[in-house]
């Protein structure tokens, strides 16, 4: 696969490894926050750890739309769905996130209309074909993902689809970036940056975390070499002294962003005055709705909306986990109540969480650390 | 009031506690063990701890037979590559086969939905009579029933098979020992992406196609040509190779590793995985199989699947290890490695 | 948020600049090029597909870049070793007292 495996090659892989140890200060414990869960999963897919020297240490942040959508989000949803006129439609990794009464996938087993779509575009060719139903697309996502959900309104709208409505819970990232520097448990060196958010938003956003709060940050792609790459740009930085905003992902991504994506998103969302955040709390300005002009396609504008708040149990601990206070394995619930069978928090749910990655790819590594050695 | 078995829902032996089925209880994974394990295995088995095999041996007054049984539903009915008649037939087939034994006869039932089209009913019971013959079984008998439209997805096919053991291999788990090798037969994937692609909901079409077929001819091979060190055998149906792997890992107490750039997965199935964010490793299969072998006797073994017709893509995956006990860890080249679960339920395409 | 795959455009719809058919080793998707609208891609373009829309072209350029940069890694500090080993250092100090 061009432009995937050339950036999997062992050989540089092994090379990039090595010049991390070499960069590495002995006397110095490194903190570098991934805030993407895009990333999460990929450092634990490729098992990058294994190759980074233990004074490097990879704390995941909260870039993960799923998991940070409060309950409550998928309760009021589903509430709509419960009329058997309307097909609920969402992307796969939403379909076993727990609601009060059960994730999506529980709810179709009880009866409810619900599909998996793999682009927005589905959602609206399943309006199409099923003119006596509405469907409700839930929409999720950071800046990634809005600009296509922005399209298929401006689409929606032009062909007066009306049997159509976006549910939106996009989520901006600077805003979450931001949560995390005012929290006073954290403390790090510098960011590995979203590299698919910026092929929307650029990387100027990133300036303030230089410059104000003088942490470097670089903007990563998501193949290994991409990551070890970064973490040697970061270590370089680290190593000078510098805090600047580097692009590592220049083959993909523009310094100025997307101009005709952002358009599309001014085009049909504003930001809401503020939004819950799970784990984070209320954090103004991070969150998108369809605006006024878009009210038709805006299910939240159509139907009514219980305005469910539901508070996570007081024993799960996603918020911490979210913030990169607590790795998943301390939180108390971690493997015992909470499992990906029996999923207490997003976090554990989404292929992007940190407590699923964690669970599914490492966990039962803890005993090998002495006995992997040299792969065949 | 209906006279029948009345269920004690208290009776401490019944460890499955869920209150209604779910899709997932049939997509293979750690959902469907909880099921067998929890609900039929005590009520069926009563307190034997024997591993659930893919076919049950039996000796019943001296002679000594293998049987197993297998239902079929999928949709699309036909895809590229094959149909349900053929799965069900294959599927059966090839449980005997890893199972240890030569399959001999099968009957087939059938489960039809009112409106189905005899000409649609008429090419599936061909598909079965030719699958069949090409396998070597004979077809023994069968039953049918009719449910409303609406039920049934156009029709569910269930068969059932006998065969007779083949000498000189016995599948024990319990006999897998670190340094025994993990054989597969051939690439990963085609079949469940095949059919994720005949649904037609992904605006997404490739050159592929079911890998169903019979794997008795390679299981045969393989038992010629190591028979006594073959330790134990699967065919990674839904759920994939992750699956029966891990039920491995769990039945012998040992641990699984696997060399990533030697798991055969033919390109369209990669860039299928990629594009949705789903592992190869997950996927169904309907012709391939997994087999453990000591290691003296694997690069025998190899040859003798390479020399057979559909076996040219064969290779050694992977070894048995004393840790990570009861898991399976997949590894890179460069030294990376991470844990590969069994699934819940199916796995779902994802955008994040 | 972030599951992207590059991918090249083989055809664009005759009917609808907007939609093209991009190639994956073999897997062919219809993909959304509208969020490219202000500098569209042509066939033989290779684009970064998220959700069935192209987020951004690719550039062969900055990727040759990039591999000659992750190629380069290790070469300077390896030739720095050998040059060590020449005792060329002692010369320098000399020459500079």
């Amino acid at each position: 696969m061009k432009y995937v495996d050339e950036f999997r090659d062992p050989e540089l892989i092994t090379r990039a490894a090595e010049e991390i140890k070499r960069l590495a200060d002995p006397n110095r414990h490194y903190r570098l926050m991934e805030v993407c869960g895009g990333h999460t999963h990929a450092i634990y897919r490729f098992g990058l750890k294994d190759v980074l020297p233990p004074n490097i240490e990879l704390i995941h942040g909260p870039g993960c739309p799923v998991c940070v959508l409060p309950m409550g989000r998928i309760d009021d949803a589903l509430s709509i769905s419960a009329d058997p006129n309307v097909i609920f439609a969402a992307f796969g990794d939403m379909m076993r996130v727990p609601g009060t009464n059960g994730s999506p996938l529980e709810h179709k087993a009880r009866g409810m209309d619900v599909r998996i779509v793999y682009s927005p575009s589905d959602a609206i060719k399943l309006a199409k074909m099923n003119p006596q139903k509405h469907v409700l697309f839930f929409a999720i996502g950071f800046e990634t993902t809005a600009p296509s959900t922005a399209l298929t309104l401006m689409r929606a709208k032009s062909e007066g689809l009306h049997n159509f409505s976006v549910f939106c819970n996009h989520v901006t990232i600077i805003p979450a970036i931001r949560a995390i520097l005012d929290s006073p448990d954290m403390r790090l060196d510098g960011f590995i940056g979203p590299g698919h958010v910026s092929t929307v938003i650029g990387c100027r956003p990133y300036e303030w975390i230089a410059k104000n709060e003088r942490k470097p940050i670089v903007v990563c792609g998501f193949e290994p070499l991409d990551l070890l790459q970064s973490i040697v740009m970061l270590l370089i930085q680290l190593q000078k002294g510098e805090a600047k905003v580097e692009n590592q992902y220049k083959r993909v991504v523009p310094w100025e962003g997307n101009r005709a994506a952002l358009r599309a998103m001014a085009e049909t969302f504003q930001l809401r005055p503020y939004f819950e955040w799970r784990g984070l709390g209320f954090i103004s300005q991070s969150a998108l709705r369809i605006r006024d002009e878009y009210a038709e396609w805006d299910s939240e504008q159509r139907f009514h909306i219980p305005g469910i708040r539901v508070t996570d149990p007081k024993a799960a601990q996603c918020g911490e986990v979210l913030k990169g206070v607590l790795k998943p394995a301390q939180c108390k619930l971690f493997g015992k109540e909470c499992t990906p069978e029996n999923p207490v928090g997003a976090l554990m749910v989404s292929s992007e969480g940190s407590c699923a990655a964690y669970y599914n790819y490492e966990h039962r590594k803890a005993a090998l650390v002495t006995s992997i050695g040299s792969a065949a | 009031m209906s006279s029948g078995v009345k269920l004690d829902i208290s009776d401490p032996k019944i460890r499955f506690r869920e209150p209604q089925i779910e899709m997932a209880h049939g997509a293979g994974g750690k959902a469907s063990r909880r099921l067998v394990e929890g609900l039929f295995a005590p009520l069926f088995f009563g307190a034997s701890t024997d591993p659930l095999g893919d076919a049950a041996h039996l000796s019943i007054n001296g002679a000594q037979m293998a049987v197993t049984t297998d239902s079929f539903v999928v949709k699309p009915l036909v895809f590229p590559g094959g149909s349900i008649g053929e799965l069900a037939v294959n599927g059966t087939v090839n449980d005997l086969s890893v199972s240890g034994a030569r399959p001999e006869a099968i009957v087939v039932g059938l489960i039809l939905e009112a409106g189905l089209r005899t000409d649609v009913l008429q090419a599936e019971i061909q598909a079965i009579a030719n699958a069949a013959q090409k396998a070597g079984v004979r077809i023994a008998g069968g039953d049918t029933k009719v449910v409303e439209h609406g039920k049934a997805d156009g029709m569910y096919v269930s068969t059932t098979g006998l065969g007779t053991l083949l000498p000189g291999v016995e599948i024990n788990p319990q006999s897998v020992r670190p340094g025994d090798k993990i054989l597969l037969s051939g690439p990963i994937g085609d079949h469940g992406i095949t059919i994720l692609l005949a649904r037609g909901e992904l605006d997404m079409e490739g050159n592929l196609r079911s890998d169903t077929r019979s794997v008795f001819p390679l299981v045969d091979a393989l038992v010629k040509a190591a028979g006594p060190c073959v330790r134990w055998m699967r065919d990674p149906t839904r759920g994939g190779a992750a699956t029966s792997l891990n039920e491995l890992a769990r039945d012998c107490g040992l641990g699984i590793v696997l060399f990533e750039d030697k798991i055969p997965v033919h390109d369209a199935v990669r860039g299928a995985c990629e594009l949705l964010g789903l592992d190869a490793l997950h996927i169904a299969n309907e012709g391939q199989f997994l087999a453990v072998v000591s290691a003296e006797f694997a690069d025998a073994a190899l040859k003798a699947l390479q020399a057979t017709p559909g076996g040219e893509e064969a290779r050694i995956v992977g070894e048995i290890r004393e840790q990570p006990a009861g898991s399976v860890l997949v590894m890179t080249l460069y030294g990376g490695s991470r844990i590969v679960d069994m699934l819940v339920g199916d796995p779902l395409p994802r955008i994040c | 948020m972030c599951l992207a795959i590059p991918g090249k455009i083989v055809e664009i719809a005759s009917d609808n600049p907007n939609s093209a058919l991009v190639d994956v080793v073999g897997m062919r998707r219809k993909v959304d090029l509208g969020l490219l609208q202000d500098d569209m891609p042509v066939s033989g373009d290779w684009v970064l597909i998220h959700v069935g829309f192209a987020m951004s072209k690719i550039s062969e350029v900055d990727a040759i870049d990039q591999m000659r940069t992750l190629e380069m890694l290790g070469e300077c500090e390896a030739a720095a070793q050998e040059v060590r080993g020449y005792g060329l250092e002692d010369l320098e100090d000399k020459q500079a007292s």
